[in-house]
């Protein structure tokens, strides 16, 4: 490696495309974004500088408050169903497609189709499947002899959010399964094989050995999950439009950033208070990726392998 | 590396395997890939069958007497769906090649090259890695139509090259530090310039371009949420928007919203049937690293 006083030219010319394009599009826009969250119009007309007043409006006035919590909880409850239900059964379908079977490429790229397919498509094929007037749904659960607990699942304010989340699950689960397979895959197989020797049963050898070795990609997933799920917009958009009914029961930060930054019915759209949103969201995640960097990985570093 | 340990053969053992547990992990699998398929298989049948059809039978294929294609005729009448499947690829194709072109220039700086400000560099272009640039979306607008942009293709392109470069220049300066320094001495040894010399090992990182193609095609291919900000008109619409305002106008049309929907999925599906081995450990790979 060469030392170099003068910043040579040609580092420039190979960093300058990638550097510019981020720094213009992604990290431009997300500072002006939030400076223009810190104003709004101000009396005697024009637009000023009101410092963090949209956030307190948005956290406790009595118009946007119950708004914003209400996303904010529905959007807890998206991200733990994700972590109940989608990462446990990625991993469970990781370890049975790590076990030695026939046909594990096969499976494991059926399973994947969902993630393939659009939100679009997964929103609206559930809608039509769970739809009353088709049908489907309770012809399937009558053959269980079930019939009787069909509901229109995503028309009932009780409901609709559970049943948005575990679709979402359903498209999505290929991608965590393929990061804790690519994990799995990684373990020796020697490992594996002494557990067994020393009479380790399947399920023994899973917590005391392959367990322990996934912990940095569970860890990465979870906090893949949290980002994607605070940041999620596209399925409630698809099936249930940005009022994202039944009476705002599924509306979660990015529907309601949507709907504050664009209008909606009677109600313009506010690039101030959308901003402010979007302000909320990214303190939020950031929380969340740095717990992970701060608490988890260094937690992690020590059973590296 | 992690391409040859993930498709290492493995030795078959003396695990014994009692024939039940095997077929249970087969009816848990097969039971999953049911749940996985069933709805689109679903959708797809039934688009190719009347509307009393679909109603009457919706599980059985579609017969000489049930075979319609109402639906499709719908669709080529109220929609472009030809121009929205142009626009989708002229956006992907676009802003995959632009990532891994700038990314995979920037990563050969940053892998090879010692100078001031190399891991604070780094540092800056990972923040992206984590922090959504949908976040930024009030800015963005306001910017795309201080340039004139809003409702070009060149939006969503610029817009999605900047949100795929974060993960593509770790991924492949990750990649590019573990080539051989040999091949680069040499050929600067006889004189080619530093450009030639990035010229000459790109090909070596292809595994990698691969695994950052792979990460980066879906979310773009699939994004709803700038193609419906930032080019929502009728001449630059994606499949995706596209899809999504016809399904809209045309809610209670069963017959025109299957085909719509079937018809939105052929470009994913005919990718992943060629490309899913790829896919799959491209992502596996990325995964590692």
């Amino acid at each position: 490696m060469k030392r170099v006083r003068k910043f040579p030219t040609h580092i420039a010319v190979f960093l300058a495309p990638a550097v510019l394009i981020y720094t213009v599009f992604m990290i431009y826009p997300m500072l002006s974004s939030l400076w223009l969250s810190l104003l709004n119009r101000i009396p005697g007309g024009g637009t000023g500088f009101v410092g963090l007043q949209n956030y307190v409006t948005l956290l406790t006035s009595e118009h946007w408050a119950p708004r914003f919590w209400n996303a904010f909880r529905n959007n807890v409850v998206f991200f733990v169903i994700h972590m109940l239900v989608q990462n446990p059964v990625a991993l469970a379908l990781a370890v049975m497609l790590n076990s030695r079977i026939r046909a594990a490429a096969v499976y494991r790229t059926i399973i994947f189709t969902p993630a393939v397919l659009s939100v679009v498509l997964a929103g609206f094929a559930w809608r039509m499947v769970l739809n009353p007037v088709w049908g489907i749904s309770y012809t399937i659960l009558d053959f269980f002899g079930l019939g009787d607990l069909d509901r229109p699942w995503l028309g009932l304010e009780e409901t609709a959010l559970v049943t948005l989340s575990l679709i979402s699950v359903w498209q999505n689960v290929g991608i965590p399964m393929v990061l804790f397979l690519a994990a799995l895959v990684r373990i020796p197989d020697e490992l594996l094989e002494a557990a067994r020797v020393d009479g380790a049963n399947a399920w023994q050898v899973f917590r005391h050995v392959q367990l322990p070795l996934i912990m940095p990609s569970l860890a990465i997933v979870a906090v893949l999950t949290f980002v994607g799920n605070f940041n999620a917009f596209d399925l409630i958009y698809a099936t249930q439009g940005s009022l994202a009914g039944p009476n705002f029961s599924t509306d979660i930060m990015g529907t309601f950033f949507f709907r504050t930054f664009f209008g909606f019915q009677l109600q313009p759209g506010d690039p101030h208070m959308g901003a402010a949103v979007a302000g909320m969201m990214f303190l939020i995640i950031l929380t969340g990726v740095l717990l992970y960097l701060f608490g988890w990985q260094r937690r992690m570093e020590r059973i590296e392998y | 590396m992690a391409l040859a340990t993930a498709t290492r053969p493995r030795i078959v053992g003396e695990r014994k395997w009692t024939w039940w547990r095997g077929a249970l992990v087969h009816g848990a699998l097969l039971a999953y890939s049911a749940l996985a398929i069933f709805p689109v298989l679903l959708v797809v049948v039934n688009s190719f069958k009347a509307r009393r059809a679909i109603f009457a039978d919706p599980y059985s294929l579609p017969t000489a007497e049930t075979f319609d294609l109402v639906g499709y005729r719908t669709l080529a009448q109220h929609a472009n769906f030809p121009l929205y499947f142009l626009n989708s690829l002229i956006v992907t194709v676009g802003s995959l090649f632009l990532i891994l072109l700038v990314s995979s220039m920037a990563a050969h700086a940053l892998a090879e090259y010692q100078f001031r400000g190399n891991t604070l560099l780094s540092l800056y272009l990972a923040i992206g890695i984590m922090v959504p640039i949908r976040l930024g979306t009030v800015g963005l607008l306001e910017l795309m139509s201080k340039l004139k942009l809003v409702d070009t293709l060149w939006a969503l392109i610029l817009v999605y090259t900047a949100q795929g470069i974060p993960l593509a220049v770790f991924v492949l300066t990750q990649h590019m530090r573990q080539l051989p320094r040999e091949l680069k001495d040499a050929a600067r040894i006889d004189g080619a310039s530093e450009y030639h010399v990035f010229r000459l090992i790109l090909p070596l990182a292809r595994p990698a371009l691969g695994t950052v193609a792979a990460i980066s095609l879906l979310p773009i291919w699939n994004d709803l949420w700038f193609a419906l900000i930032l080019a929502p008109s009728e001449r630059t619409k994606t499949v995706i928007l596209g899809t999504q305002v016809f399904l809209g106008q045309f809610v209670n049309d069963w017959n025109a919203v299957l085909a719509a929907l079937s018809l939105s999925i052929v470009p994913a599906v005919v990718l992943y049937v060629i490309f899913s081995r790829q896919l799959i450990r491209g992502l596996m790979a990325g995964s590692i690293k």
